[in-house]
């Protein structure tokens, strides 16, 4: 979330040394976090191979890797989103057909600022500016999902590999999803009220002009907003994966939600999901540990998928624009793409 | 007096928000109507997309995440 400021007479200069600065700084603490770990628990006198020197050294990795490239990558997302706001992502959408809507609205879904608690003032803000429901339902549900918290923490712990696949199926279910809800034609289903506010303003833009330094200070403040608020959850996140990492058995979670598990662990992933409500921070140091101890990847990023993207608050919110049959069909329409995200994951990896 | 209307469905952005506006009017010294709006049909009125969004006198001066002191100390 930017605030929007009035930068048009910014007197500023753009401060690019600094910003270079910060990015070889950034450089040389990312290329010296394994010798980092290894003095670190030198000093405390320990070595990896004890259950607690794998532990502390799990730990002293871990954390850096991840506040760093959370950093870096909330940082970028703070300068995107001021080219970005939600008014010119909807003159962007405005008009546009299924299909090609459909993949734009998911793939803006992931640069667009999003915080939940707008999420009804926008999906009526879309609508009203003639966006179809199908394109507006895909970026509803790719803006929570992908977003770069869960992006930047799927990389730091497990590498880029996965990071974009979840990229690619997340946009994969926003779409499909959309698509589906669009060619089911539930516009009556919408409350009355909103239903008559379609199509009933134009959706002209008016950007506010802004310079680099406004842009550079609104990353600084994204940084100090989302990395304020999710570094104790990171922190005891991995605090509680170094432990399992050094102490629970390897194949712990295989038989309940490995590879071999009945096919049923998948759905039941799911269904947990969705009364579990939490945001990307939260649960993947859980997720983290569930895949170290056996689990299969896709079973998790499923439930992951499901934690953030299907969530009851959301829903009871919903409900004031929307009737039931089309929660039930948004609901079900999204567990059953992750359904498949997962299936396919587990059957490819 | 100035009429604020704090527009937001009553997340705690929106509650920063408005004290933020109530401690810097009082610090001004600047008699303020503050209201809080909730009700989404009366939001959606001043077609405000992301919220928290700020109404002085009926026309919008800011929607989206809350709103920096200087820009709240530039509206008295």
């Amino acid at each position: 979330m930017t605030a929007l400021t009035d930068t048009s007479h910014d007197p500023r200069r753009p401060p690019w040394g600094w910003l270079g600065l910060a990015f070889v700084a950034w450089i040389a603490a990312y290329v010296s976090l394994m010798s980092f770990a290894d003095a670190a628990i030198a000093l405390l006198g320990l070595t990896r191979q004890t259950h607690l020197g794998e532990a502390v050294h799990f730990f002293f990795y871990d954390t850096p890797k991840v506040l760093l490239l959370l950093t870096g990558i909330v940082f970028l997302m703070g300068v995107v989103h001021t080219f970005v706001s939600p008014e010119r992502t909807r003159a962007l959408l405005s008009g546009r057909r299924l299909g090609v809507g459909n993949v734009m609205a998911a793939c803006l879904g992931v640069i667009t600022p999003f915080c939940s608690c707008s999420a009804v003032p926008l999906f009526i803000g879309f609508l009203s500016a003639g966006v179809p429901l199908g394109v507006t339902f895909s970026f509803l549900i790719s803006a929570p999902m992908v977003n770069e918290v869960a992006l930047a923490l799927l990389f730091g712990l497990f590498g880029w590999k996965v990071a974009g696949l979840y990229l690619a199926l997340g946009l994969a279910v926003a779409i499909t999803a959309g698509l589906v809800i669009g060619k089911l034609g539930m516009e009556r289903h919408l409350e009355d009220w909103v239903r008559a506010m379609q199509a009933s303003q134009s959706a002209d833009y008016v950007g506010e002009e802004m310079h680099w330094p406004a842009r550079i200070d609104a990353g600084v403040a994204h940084v100090r907003d989302i990395v304020g608020k999710v570094w104790p959850w990171i922190l005891a996140g991995i605090g509680v994966g170094a432990a399992i990492h050094g102490y629970v058995p390897q194949d712990f979670m295989a038989s309940i939600m490995g590879r071999d598990a009945p096919w049923w662990s998948l759905p039941a992933a799911v269904l947990l999901g969705v009364p579990m409500y939490s945001n990307a921070a939260g649960i993947l140091p859980v997720v983290e540990a569930l895949i170290g101890k056996g689990a299969a990847l896709g079973t998790v990023l499923a439930f992951m998928m499901s934690v953030i993207a299907l969530s009851l608050p959301e829903m009871i919110i919903l409900r004031k624009v929307l009737k039931l049959p089309l929660i039930i069909t948004f609901a079900g329409v999204v567990a059953f793409g992750i359904l498949i995200v997962g299936y396919v994951f587990n059957a490819v990896l | 007096m100035k009429n604020i209307k704090v527009l937001g469905t009553g997340c705690a952005n929106c509650q920063n928000t408005l004290k933020l506006i109530d401690e810097v009017a009082r610090a001004k010294g600047v008699v303020v109507q503050l209201e809080k709006i909730e009700d989404l049909q009366q939001i959606m009125t001043y077609a405000v997309m992301s919220t928290p969004g700020v109404v002085i006198d009926g026309k919008v001066v800011h929607a989206g995440g809350v709103p920096t002191r200087a820009k709240v100390e530039s509206w008295f």
